[in-house]
């Protein structure tokens, strides 16, 4: 899977094309959670072909490294093959498309 | 492959899994707590069960079901491990290696062995009542009146927690969820990935992943029940942690499970209550919690913030990983080998080590210096090629040292004594095919010690010895033999009763004297017995003999060392030498010899022949060493005016010298048997081809040390050397 970073002001875009499985699973856990530490990041993932659950798996990781830093982690577009699999999981409160950390922390301030 | 070919896979590899199962049993029994003893057995139960069901073996697969659900539960802690768990689960194996033995005689199951597993089955049940009565649901529940989960009527909570090599094993938690999406609606599903560890030891090709799902039946789908779930997850049974709990299931088992998996109370309970499984009030009363309002605001219709993860999850994480790293390499390093293949390939090494020689010999003659390094380098690797071939061969006897452990422990049972089996040099190797001849022997032996050698309990104390007996088995090496010690510590060989029986049946004469090593000996001759009873072990008579017939169809030998009181210890002795060996090659009277290299201690010039001849013995630095002249000894033509060598050797302990022509080095022999018509020729063990195409006369050093000992010589005064 190949990362194609653009920046847009603040906030760095992510492009993810190519596939997220087993086998690259080493590889893009690396070059990941390296483009992806950022304050403000925001995660396409339409260009995803194949995906199974060690590649979400990556991107769970990446989720909650982004909440533990406090930093603003959104998931926009995904191909039909990411929300297949994030549907099946049930995660689309978690990393389904639209999902952003930054809702998150507004939602528990409101709360406290 | 045919399907006969596959069937020889299964068969081979069920019995390796019984193997498996029967060791770790007995290592559960030593130590209850070994958790990875409990899944092994768990495992083997599991991968026989699903192979056999490949090949439609409903027997052996609807008794291995049962077994392997109470080891389930076992593996839960709902079971007590104890000597009835294991005894149990011993017959168990038992009874599927008799299923196994009538597939391979293609027999069908006789009605007896029927039974037996019936009666196996209703002694497991009774093991663990909780399996097989089904929970109390909705009306019976209220009348016992226990509290019932208060959720959908007839859904299923499965909490399933993938193991760290569920991806390298190829699985896909995704594929197992959408399996049984297939076999039931899924009503709810949380994904957990609480087990992720902090990012630098995270491992993208590790699964951290778990689910806590409600399914429910459904008509078109088939319905449901909990064997139908279990064959969802049936692949990955090994490699994660499966719970099941049917519709219905009390609060109780909820808080069970809370318990049994790894992530915190709180957590999981707010888990079950987002999914259905339970309502916050339910889990507020069970956790203690007094404000059921306070749980709601956390719950919510917020998404839950995720924790970092909890550091003892990431300790236990890493050291389940540590281990399953250090348990791959082990169980990949092995490769089956039809050992018919294995005797072709050593057959061709050994041809190749001849064939090498001739070489050798060409390469001398010619002198050229370039043809002799070439040459030397190609001996040096066939010397390694055989070295390999060899070891290809070699197995530990620590596996058949350690399949006495079931041996002893039942025949302790049956016969009622307290018998410890102490284990040493289970690392010694020797030939595969020796190994399987020896067990029929060292079995006797063993049961032996057991049955007249450990006197029953009150002796011992009565004598100042532990109430529990002794039996030892020790392996190890000497002078290119394998030497195996069956020993116990009972009251060891009653002399006086062996000899009065063989001077009863005519062996001895009346009045002889016989030295104790004599004595012990005739306890190998046929029908020789003086157990005062006959038990069902041994006692008959029939066992001795046949033991030592082994050992010398092996071409070993067995020594016995009794004191009376302290305990009697079996010498098994056996050539170590296999076909190929690492010699010495010794010219006498125009011919030439070989003895084995790990036999000779010395060489040791002879200066004064004529001296020798009158003496039959040397001062070797003081010590006296008994000769023999080789020439002489076989009737050779003896070579006159030569100075003479003594090539030392040494057999058991025994040393003696070789009165030689020339010493011409070492070589490596292919050992071949003697023809039929020359078995009998003392001093001779068989033949090799030299390089030059001579045949080389393999000598057997323990007929001629006994001659070296026994040649009439003796003047009282030693030749100096």
């Amino acid at each position: 899977m190949e990362v194609l970073i653009e920046h847009d002001g603040s906030c760095r875009r992510l492009r993810l094309v190519g596939e997220m499985t087993i086998y690259e699973a080493e590889a893009d856990k690396g070059a990941l959670l390296e483009a992806a530490a950022h304050t403000d990041v925001e995660l396409d993932l339409s260009g995803i072909g194949e995906i199974d659950s060690a590649g979400l798996q990556i991107l769970l990781l990446l989720r909650r490294e982004a909440l533990a830093a406090g930093s603003g982690l959104r998931f926009t577009a995904q191909s039909a093959a990411v929300r297949e699999l994030v549907g099946l999981f049930r995660l689309e409160a978690t990393v389904g498309e639209g999902c952003s950390t930054r809702d998150e922390y507004a939602a528990a301030e409101k709360l406290s | 492959m045919s399907l006969d070919e596959v069937m020889h896979t299964f068969i081979a590899e069920a019995r390796g899994l019984l193997h498996d199962m029967e060791e770790s049993l007995l290592r559960l029994e030593a130590e209850p707590g070994d958790a990875d003893a409990l899944n092994a057995v768990f495992r083997a139960a599991h991968t026989i069960k699903g192979s056999a069901g490949v090949f439609g073996l409903q027997a052996i697969v609807g008794f291995t079901h049962t077994a392997e659900s109470v080891l389930d539960l076992a593996r839960e802690g709902r079971v007590e491990i104890d000597g009835d768990f294991v005894s149990a689960f011993l017959a168990c194996r038992d009874h599927i290696a008799h299923l196994l033995e009538c597939i391979i005689r293609g027999v069908p199951a006789s009605v007896d062995l029927l039974a037996q597993g019936e009666t196996l089955a209703q002694t497991l049940a009774a093991l663990a009542p909780a399996l097989l009565v089904p929970p109390p649901a909705g009306k019976a529940a209220e009348a016992l009146r226990l509290p019932v989960a208060n959720t959908e009527e007839g859904a299923w909570h499965i909490s399933l927690r993938f193991g760290r090599d569920a991806f390298r094993q190829g699985m896909d938690p995704a594929s197992f969820i959408r399996y049984l999406g297939s076999v039931g609606d899924i009503v709810h599903l949380v994904t957990l990935a609480d087990a992720l560890p902090p990012p630098g030891m995270m491992e993208p090709e590790c699964c951290y992943l778990g689910f806590e799902v409600r399914v429910a039946a459904s008509d078109e789908k088939g319905g449901l029940d909990r064997t139908r779930i279990e064959e969802v997850f049936e692949f990955v049974r090994d490699d994660c942690r499966l719970r099941i709990l049917p519709p219905g299931s009390v609060v109780a088992d909820y808080l069970e499970l809370i318990d049994a998996v790894p992530e915190t109370a709180d957590r999981l309970g707010e888990i079950l209550v987002a999914c259905g499984a339970l309502t916050e009030h339910e889990l507020a009363g069970a956790l203690g919690r007094q404000d059921a309002a306070g749980l709601h605001a956390v719950l919510g219709e917020v998404p839950v913030a995720e924790r970092t993860v909890a550091p003892q999850v990431v300790e236990a994480a890493l050291v389940r990983q540590q281990e399953n790293r250090q348990h791959r390499p082990l169980e990949m390093s092995f490769i089956r080998v039809q050992a018919d293949k294995l005797d072709h390939l050593i057959n061709l090494v050994g041809e190749l080590v001849i064939a090498s020689a001739g070489v050798g010999m060409l390469a001398q003659r010619k002198r050229d210096g370039d043809m002799l390094e070439a040459v030397s380098a190609v001996s040096r690797l066939v010397e390694d090629i055989r070295d390999g071939a060899m070891r290809l061969r070699m197995v530990e006897i620590g596996d058949t040292f350690n399949r006495f452990r079931r041996v002893v422990r039942d025949v302790s049972r049956e016969i009622g004594k307290d018998i410890d089996l102490v284990i040493d040099g289970g690392d010694t190797e020797l030939d595969k095919s020796v190994v399987e001849r020896i067990g029929d022997p060292l079995t006797h032996l063993v049961r032996n010690a057991m049955d007249h050698g450990i006197e029953p309990a009150e002796r011992r104390l009565a004598a100042g010895k532990p109430a529990a007996g002794r039996v030892s088995l020790n392996a190890f090496h000497e002078s290119g033999n394998i030497v195996i010690e069956v020993a116990d510590d009972g009251g060891g060989l009653d002399r006086g009763r062996i000899l009065a029986k063989a001077q009863e049946r005519g062996l001895v004469d009346v009045g002889a004297v016989l030295a104790d090593e004599d004595v012990w000996q005739l306890i190998f001759e046929p029908g020789f017995s003086t157990a005062a009873q006959v038990s069902n072990l041994s006692g008959r008579g029939v066992g001795m003999d046949v033991v030592k017939r082994a050992i010398e169809a092996l071409r070993g030998t067995i020594e016995i060392d009794s004191r009376p009181g302290a305990g009697t210890t079996f010498r098994i002795r056996l050539p170590l030498t296999l076909a190929i060996i690492d010699g010495f090659l010794l010219a006498v009277g125009g011919g030439h010899y070989v003895v084995p290299l790990d036999m000779v201690l010395e060489c040791v010039e002879l200066d004064d022949p004529a001296l020798h001849r009158r003496q039959g013995c040397l001062n070797l630095r003081g010590e006296v060493l008994p000769l023999l002249d080789l020439a002489q000894h076989f009737g050779l033509p003896q070579v006159e005016g030569r100075r003479r060598n003594v090539v030392v050797v040494q057999w058991a302990g025994h040393k003696a010298g070789l009165v030689v022509d020339a010493l011409e080095g070492e070589l490596q022999a292919v050992m071949k048997p003697l023809g039929r018509l020359f078995v009998r020729l003392r001093g001779i063990a068989g033949s090799t081809i030299l390089g030059s195409g001579e045949v080389a006369l393999m000598l057997d050093l323990q007929a001629l040390i006994e001659d070296a000992s026994c040649a009439p010589s003796a003047s009282s005064k030693p030749s100096a050397a």
